[in-house]
Parts: structure tokens; sequence; C-alpha cells
């Protein structure tokens, strides 16, 4: 029907008078459409790609995780109903949610991302107090917080596995010269530490992020309520509690949400710093161990599954509180 | 008098020493990685804090790896391929969504929102058939397809942020000399957008010049790598005989030319950052 090529509406933009009341009515409907057309159909695309790398290879493996497929042989598989998550079996529970592996992969992972996020917060936090004052050299400290954001995960994993290595590494040698260790320790093999070196290289790597995104709130706060508060002769440190932290907290806790989100898939770090081990495995360090090392791809995938599901909770969570923010905002 | 002269030295030289501690955080860890990639030998073997050679030995022997100077090449074409691809999906779908109100926008908006949150071990099987069956396992091309999963939703999320900033009578000056959406789009929007264009492109290219399991997964034979992987599959006889030197040499080489980029561009990536999570 309206074909509304550029042509028509150029006609009648240049043709019509602007102040004739009945064509400036029908004007921005017809180019209004004509937008709406033009926004859908760039639109499509970007919604088809996401379609094929992100909803259909989700759909596929959330059917996966009920067949026994194979990673060698991926395109031959039965149908094994709730066997990879849970199944009954002479006595025994088997599946996924009766793997003690899988559980503890889970419990790491939680455990990560709450010490390293509440590290990286305080951090990140004290980091971005420090370059919100005036001081000469600012730009170079901030410039060198980019550092760690800028380097690789795999690298920085690299960096500190060597930093941290029980026989040459560095960090036992400060630690010893200092008198806090008597021996040097086996950070990445030790069950007790290896999380913490973990935990020590993400927080190096993410706290830039972190201090930024403060930075930029802190930035944004109005002046005059500090010089109220300097006028009425306030301490600082309560000046911070009660003041800058309140104003900062919905951008703190944009970022923690970010991050949060980012920790509970984490896989790079753990999976070059420790590879295997079951002591700092996260879910998705589990998941991919089963798809790819043991081909199993019905049981990886099941595994794969409950982690999105626990991360599409967080995240409808966290949309569902922030709604209000981005609704009034759309 | 004296005592207030004192507690300011006091706390001038606690905060100096908070920059210090601030300065050493971040930066030893790569500082450490340079001064170990000019060691060799027996050298490696004691703990140094200052330079005290400057070997070329590891950085020769890398770079003498066929191997490893194809993956740079791999990892070179893989991110800029990334980045246009992500810019040309992520600008056209960012016009619409910065500047066109329909009904269902905050739908996309969400959709977009929601797969940027996706753990991509959640799609690893589901892909991997997906590769397969396009017969791009163990290509290049697979890791610029399979990375549009992380790279377009942010780009997407921060060209439109930057879009919906821009001034309305732009827009409605070309409507009136009757161009078109594309018109528009190229003529109006694209020659303001090349600061955002440049934030965001950068950040795609880091992500994807960063990016790990995907490589790892999809990619079998060295000569297919990208340096990531290259990186944490460099091997010795055993745990305690990786050629440290060699993977520090590595290291640096992979990361200098990604420190120097962001240094020149820092502001451009902290607003690309803010923009990216503050308004998520």
């Amino acid at each position: 029907m309206a074909h509304s090529t550029p042509a028509p509406a150029e006609t009648e933009a240049l043709g019509k008078s602007p102040t004739a009341s009945s064509p400036a009515r029908r004007r921005p409907s017809r180019v209004h459409r004509q937008r709406l057309r033009a926004a859908w159909l760039f639109l499509i695309p970007m919604l088809l790609v996401l379609a094929a790398v992100a909803g259909w290879p989700l759909l596929r493996t959330i059917w996966f995780s009920f067949t026994d497929a194979s990673f060698a042989s991926i395109s031959e598989y039965d149908w094994v109903g709730f066997e990879n998550y849970l199944v009954y079996d002479d006595g025994l529970w088997f599946g996924v949610l009766a793997d003690p592996a899988w559980w503890q992969s889970v419990w790491n992972t939680l455990f990560f991302t709450v010490v390293s996020v509440g590290l990286e917060t305080v951090f990140g936090l004290i980091i971005a107090l420090t370059l919100n004052a005036q001081f000469r050299g600012r730009g170079l400290i901030r410039a060198a917080t980019l550092i760690p954001w800028a380097v690789p995960t795999i690298v920085s994993a690299k960096m500190w596995g060597w930093m941290l290595h029980d026989q040459f590494g560095i960090i036992n040698d400060m630690l010893m010269t200092l008198g806090i260790i008597a021996e040097p320790l086996n950070w990445t093999a030790n069950a007790d530490l290896s999380m913490w070196a973990v935990i020590m290289v993400d927080v190096w790597k993410t706290t830039p992020f972190m201090a930024l995104l403060t930075l930029a709130a802190l930035q944004m706060l109005p002046s005059d309520c500090y010089e109220a508060a300097k006028v009425d002769g306030i301490h600082p440190v309560r000046v911070f509690f009660k003041v800058t932290l309140p104003l900062i907290l919905p951008a703190l806790m944009v970022a923690i949400i970010f991050r949060v989100l980012d920790a509970l898939r984490v896989f790079d770090v753990i999976y070059v710093l420790t590879s295997n081990s079951e002591d700092t495995m996260s879910m998705s360090v589990y998941a991919r161990q089963q798809l790819v090392q043991f081909q199993d791809v019905g049981y990886g995938s099941a595994a794969s599954t409950v982690l999105f599901l626990i991360i599409a909770l967080a995240t409808i969570t966290y949309l569902y509180l922030g709604r209000k923010q981005i609704g009034g905002e759309a | 008098m004296n005592r207030k002269l004192a507690k300011k030295l006091i706390s001038k030289i606690a905060f100096l020493m908070l920059l210090a501690i601030i300065l050493i955080f971040t930066v030893f860890p790569f500082y450490y990685a340079i001064l170990t990639s000019f060691e060799s030998g027996s050298e490696l073997f004691t703990v140094e804090y200052w330079f005290s050679s400057f070997d070329l030995a590891n950085y020769q022997s890398v770079l003498s790896q066929e191997s490893f100077v194809k993956s740079i090449w791999n990892s070179v074409f893989v991110s800029f391929s990334t980045v246009v691809i992500a810019m040309a999906f992520g600008l056209t779908a960012a016009y619409a969504l910065g500047r066109v109100q329909f009904r269902g926008r905050g739908t996309v908006l969400m959709i977009v929102l929601s797969v940027s949150m996706f753990p991509q071990v959640a799609v690893l099987s589901g892909l991997f058939e997906v590769i397969r069956a396009m017969n791009l396992y163990n290509d290049p091309l697979a890791l610029i397809f399979s990375y549009t999963i992380f790279t377009l939703p942010f780009t997407v999320w921060i060209l439109t942020t930057f879009m919906r900033q821009l001034p309305k009578e732009l827009e409605e000056a070309a409507i009136v000399d009757g161009a078109s959406p594309l018109t528009t789009l190229f003529r109006v929007f694209i020659p303001l957008m090349w600061p955002a264009m440049a934030t965001t492109g950068l950040l795609a290219f880091i992500a994807a010049w960063n990016e790990f399991l995907f490589a790892l997964t999809f990619t079998l034979t060295n000569s297919e790598r990208t340096v990531p992987v290259a990186i944490a599959l460099i091997t010795g006889g055993s745990q305690h005989e990786l050629p440290w030197g060699n993977l520090m040499a590595a290291s640096v080489i992979v990361t200098v030319p990604l420190v120097i980029l962001v240094l020149i561009f820092q502001r451009r990536i902290v607003s690309g950052l803010t923009a990216g999570a503050v308004k998520g």
C-alpha cells in the first residue's frame, strides 16, 4: 500500500507548505510510518544474528541436556529424559545434581564471586576516592590503574602463575623477606591456597573496572553538600558514610551486579591458573570439562543449563529490581 | 600551630604512601613480566626486583615459532573482523533503538541486555553444532561468528546510549529535506558518531583479542589458534619445566599493543565503560 520510497516523501515535504494544517498533520504520520518500517528493517539483521549465535545455540544446549549426545558424533543421540540431571538407579542417585564435584564447583563459584567482588568493590572504592582528590600526577595514576584491565585474562593468569611459583616466585620471596612466612608456599596447588590465588588474580585484573565506574559516579556528585559539611566541620569519614556512599550507591550497585554476573560464569583465570583442580573448579570449568574433555555433550549440557538457570535467575531478579529505572529511561 | 603542621605532614605522607601502594599494586605484575622476559637461563631462577639484563633470547625464540606468529595474525584478523561486524549491525540497530519511538523497543533492549548476560559455556554445545554444520570447526571464521554473542549486545547498548544524546534538530532537518532513514544514518549520524564508534570498536577489539573459551573449544590445530590459546598451551616437559622466559616474552608481545592503545584512548574507554554500565 504505502510504498513511500524517499522520493514521494521528498516531494511532499518540499512541495507542501508546513503551515497548511492538513498536510502538516498527515506528513509526520507518513514520515513516522516510514521511520517505523526502517527501524524494524535496521533491527532485524541484528536480531537474526543474536538468534543465530545466542538463541538457537541455547535452545540446542537445553535440548542436548536431555540426550546422550557426544562431542565426537554430535548428530547421533538418543533421548534420555532427565537422566543427565538426576536419576535413581539401583539404589544410587546419578546425574549432575547428584555429583559432589558439581556441588563443589557451585560452592567454589559462589565463594569466588562473593569474595572477589567484595574485595574489588572495597579496593575500587579506595582507588576511586584517591583519584577523586586533586593532586599532581593524578593522570599518571589513573592511566596506571587501566593497565590491569588491558592485560588479557590469560596473560594475567600466567603472569601471576609465575609470580606465585612455589620455588622461584617473587611473592614467596617477598613474604619470606618480610618474615611473614618461613618457607615457600605452593599457591596454585595447595588446596587451601589455590582459591585465594585465583581470587588474587581476579581482584588485580578487575579492580580497575570497579574503580573507574565508582570514580565516574563520584565525579557526578554535587559539590555543595560537601561544602556544607566542611563548613559544619563534620569529620570526613562521617561525610563519606552519610553523604558520599548513599549518593553513589545506585551506580555502585550496577557495577557490583555486572561483576557478580561476570564472576558467576568465570572460566579463563581458573582454567589457566589451576587447570582442572577440583579445589577451584567453577561451574563453567566443570561444564566444559564434561563437554570437551569427557566428550559427554548430554551431561555437560545439563550442567551448562543449570548454570544458565542460575544466572538467569540472578539477572531476572536484578532486572525486576531495576525495572523502574530502565522503564523510565526508555 | 606546630601540631597542626605535623598533622598535615603526616596525612600528606599517608596519602603519598597510598598512591605508592596503588601504583605498585597496578603496575608491578606487568613490570615483573617484562623484567622476566629479558632474563634467560639460570637468571630466571633467582628472584630479581630490578632489570639486570636485556637478553632478547626469549623474544627471538618465541617469534621464531611459526605457529605463534601465525596465532598473532589470527588474532588480528579475528579481532578486526569482529569489530567490523559488530559495528555494521550495531550502528543500524542503535539508530532504530536510539532515534525512533516504537512499540517493542523496550523488549528489544531487554533481549539485547539479556544476551549480554549469557554464560558462554551455556551456548557452547549448541554453538559447536552450528559451527560444525557450517563446516567452520577449526577455522578462525568460527570465532568471528561466535564472538558476536558478546560484542554485539554491548555495541548496540553503548551506541544506543550515544545516539540518544545527539540533538533532535539534526534529524528533523534531514527529515524535512526528505532524506531516507539510511541516508540520515550515514550522512547525519555516522559522521557525528566517530568518537562513540572509536570507543565501542576499541572495547570490542579488546574483548575479541582476549577471548579464550570459544577460541580454545572451536579451534584444534596450532595454526588456527589465537594468541590467548597459544599462550595458555605453551608447555614444557612438566609443570615445573614451563618455559617461563618464553611465556613472559609472548605475554609481553600480545599485551604491549593493548596497553598502548588503552593508554592513548583512556578517556574514550572510560566513557564507554561507564555508558555501558550506568545505563545497564
